[in-house]
């Protein structure tokens, strides 16, 4: 299995908004991919779009051979939301017990899977206390454990870092990477430079167009800038200039 | 699988918080008792009636537990006596002609006035007659006497008229009893609108917070299927609406004291069939809703007009349009139902095709349930 995920000029949008026009990206197993743009580029709308939340305007999206939305590739798929939608009444154990339930786990690894998840994220001493009174950062952190619990072979992270204090971002970088050996592949989007460094790949995605696709070296040495973010300012600028030509 | 992990959520979420679990089961029992107070206080109010050179017959019959009479003999004009010592009503006589002046601010107090007045009229009647009749019996025995006749069938014939002169009118009550009050025809119906409206506000603002909090759009991003989901919202609140009905039947039986006439396990089972229909609906209309604020605001204009048509106001007096609406109403059908187990008895057999109807709403609401949520996942 090569590809685990494949966009085919896809247009997506809301009513007559145009949110993403002709994005095509390909994700093999084992690799990470990123998607870096400003907050309101679309980067959302196409995690939404892969995950099938949202059916295609135009164009196909493929998660393991099958044409997306698909309700059973859900189970493949961990996911991590923008925003940290836990139960708060509930303790941490609590919510990854139920969305391990919902992601079909069965209950006989669900134990060994909450110590696996919570150990990732540095939560297992934190299990039994309600989410409400957890900081910001150990919400965002219960969210990532959620997505990890099924150990499902596609993990898609939105905005994963943020809220997370460095020392943590390095360990889980680490197990990302760790993930990715195991033939896991990891579709996130960031708007931090420092996570776009660790991908395999990235795309930036800006006013719902893909400006620039490659590794984060590559694409360094093709724009002839010093980082990342310069590729992002010159992509963009020749985005503008194409798009007032045209 | 998914339902009951589903509903052991619902549960567990819904046990923590305390306040809301109150609201669910304490609320109900403060307006029944609230409701329950208001129409005994009705029942113990006493009217004053003024009199003013009336037989005293008449008077004497007049007199009852709830009317006090106060003879009055100023010369001043009905208007002014009652506008001053606050009389109901004024009665006053002149020959064989009575005339009542009702102060009519408080129709309760003018209808028993009059019910009074009529239930005396009757009784002097029929005293009247008594006194007729024995005085015509008398006279027939004096005839015969004088007549000296022996006459076997004549005689039987006349002691039959006596016996039937002393015949007293005795009322047997169909339904309820000669203390039977507005409240105990109310409470059926009463209890129902209860169950149904805690049970549409707790179930739809708690999908609502779902919405609004973005889990309901987490949950989605697993391969629950949209019906697991409502399945499992209908189990873990169905459970709790279950326990609810039962509280506040018991409390209603036990405390209120209200007779059952027909099979308790039939109350029971209106009753949760409408909180099945109120979750439903519940759940369905905080689609429409985007904070807890605009979900309130369906109150009126779900909630409300459901009374008017649960059997409080007879149904069967509406004009035709309000007729057929009154049959887009879940409550028109549960509040018939309740009432007509609660105070005539009937079977399950008879309320079967309300039940029916209801069972209709449940499946229709919970249909609409899953379109509605296409919004957050398209499959």
């Amino acid at each position: 299995m090569t590809k685990v995920i494949e966009v085919l000029n896809l247009r997506q949008g809301y009513g007559k908004t145009v949110v993403l026009k002709q994005i095509n990206l390909k994700i093999k197993a084992g690799e990470i991919l990123a998607l870096l743009g400003p907050s309101g580029s679309g980067k959302t709308t196409l995690i939404s779009s892969i995950m099938g939340m949202l059916k295609p305007q135009k164009g196909t999206v493929t998660v393991l051979g099958n044409q997306m939305p698909n309700r059973q590739m859900l189970s493949e798929i961990g996911f991590m939301a923008q925003t940290d939608a836990l139960y708060g009444t509930l303790t941490a154990r609590e919510n990854l017990t139920f969305f391990g339930a919902m992601q079909g786990v069965p209950k006989a690894r669900l134990g060994a899977r909450i110590t696996y998840a919570a150990g990732v994220v540095k939560l297992n001493s934190h299990l039994d206390r309600a989410v409400q009174y957890f900081s910001g950062g150990m919400k965002r952190r219960l969210s990532l454990a959620l997505a990890l619990i099924a150990d499902p072979r596609i993990l898609i992270l939105d905005e994963p870092t943020v809220g997370i204090d460095p020392e943590l971002r390095q360990q889980i970088w680490k197990e990302l990477h760790h993930l990715a050996a195991e033939g896991k592949t990891i579709l996130l989007t960031t708007h931090v430079m420092d996570d776009a460094l660790q991908a395999d790949q990235l795309l930036l995605i800006r006013q719902g167009e893909a400006i620039a696709q490659g590794s984060p070296a590559g694409l360094v040495a093709e724009y002839r800038v010093k980082t990342i973010e310069e590729v992002f300012l010159k992509a963009g600028r020749m985005q503008d200039a194409h798009n007032s030509n045209g | 699988m998914r339902i009951i992990a589903m509903a052991k959520r619902v549960i567990t979420e819904m046990l923590r918080d305390r306040r809301t679990l109150a609201l669910m089961f304490l609320a109900p029992l403060v307006i029944l008792s609230l409701f329950y107070f208001l129409f005994q206080s009705n029942k113990q109010q006493t009217t004053s009636l003024a009199v003013r050179n009336v037989d005293d017959a008449l008077v004497q019959e007049l007199k009852g537990k709830h009317l006090k009479i106060h003879k009055v003999t100023a010369d001043k004009d009905a208007q002014t006596l009652i506008k001053k010592y606050n009389y109901a009503g004024f009665l006053t006589q002149n020959g064989n002609k009575l005339t009542l002046t009702l102060q009519n601010s408080d129709q309760s107090k003018t209808a028993r006035i009059k019910q009074s007045f009529q239930s005396a009229q009757i009784k002097l009647r029929a005293a009247e007659t008594k006194r007729q009749l024995k005085k015509q019996a008398i006279m027939i025995q004096r005839l015969q006497q004088q007549l000296n006749v022996n006459h076997p069938q004549s005689q039987t014939s006349s002691s039959n008229q006596t016996k039937s002169a002393q015949y007293q009118l005795k009322t047997n009550y169909l339904y309820g009893s000669s203390s039977s009050t507005f409240f105990e025809t109310l409470l059926p119906i009463m209890i129902g609108f209860v169950v149904f409206f805690f049970v549409f506000l707790i179930s739809g603002i708690s999908l609502l917070r779902e919405r609004t909090s973005g889990t309901l759009e987490r949950l989605l991003a697993t391969p629950v299927r949209r019906s697991e989901l409502i399945g499992g919202y209908l189990l873990g609140f169905g459970i709790f609406a279950l326990c609810q009905t039962v509280v506040i039947v018991l409390f209603s039986i036990f405390v209120f004291k209200v007779q059952i006439l027909g099979s308790l396990w039939n109350v029971l089972l209106v009753n949760i069939l409408l909180a099945f229909v109120a979750l439903a609906l519940g759940l369905f209309v905080s689609s429409f809703a985007s904070s807890e604020f605009q979900m309130v605001q369906f109150i009126p204009l779900i909630v409300i007009p459901q009374i008017f048509f649960s059997g409080i106001i007879p149904v069967a007096q509406m004009s035709a349009p309000l007729r057929m609406f009154a049959h887009l109403m879940p409550l028109y059908y549960g509040g018939q139902s309740l009432a007509n187990v609660v105070e005539k008895g009937v079977s399950f057999a008879q309320i079967a095709p309300n039940l029916g109807i209801l069972l209709i709403f449940v499946v229709i609401f919970l249909v609409l349930n899953q379109l509605a949520l296409r919004k957050y996942r398209q499959i």
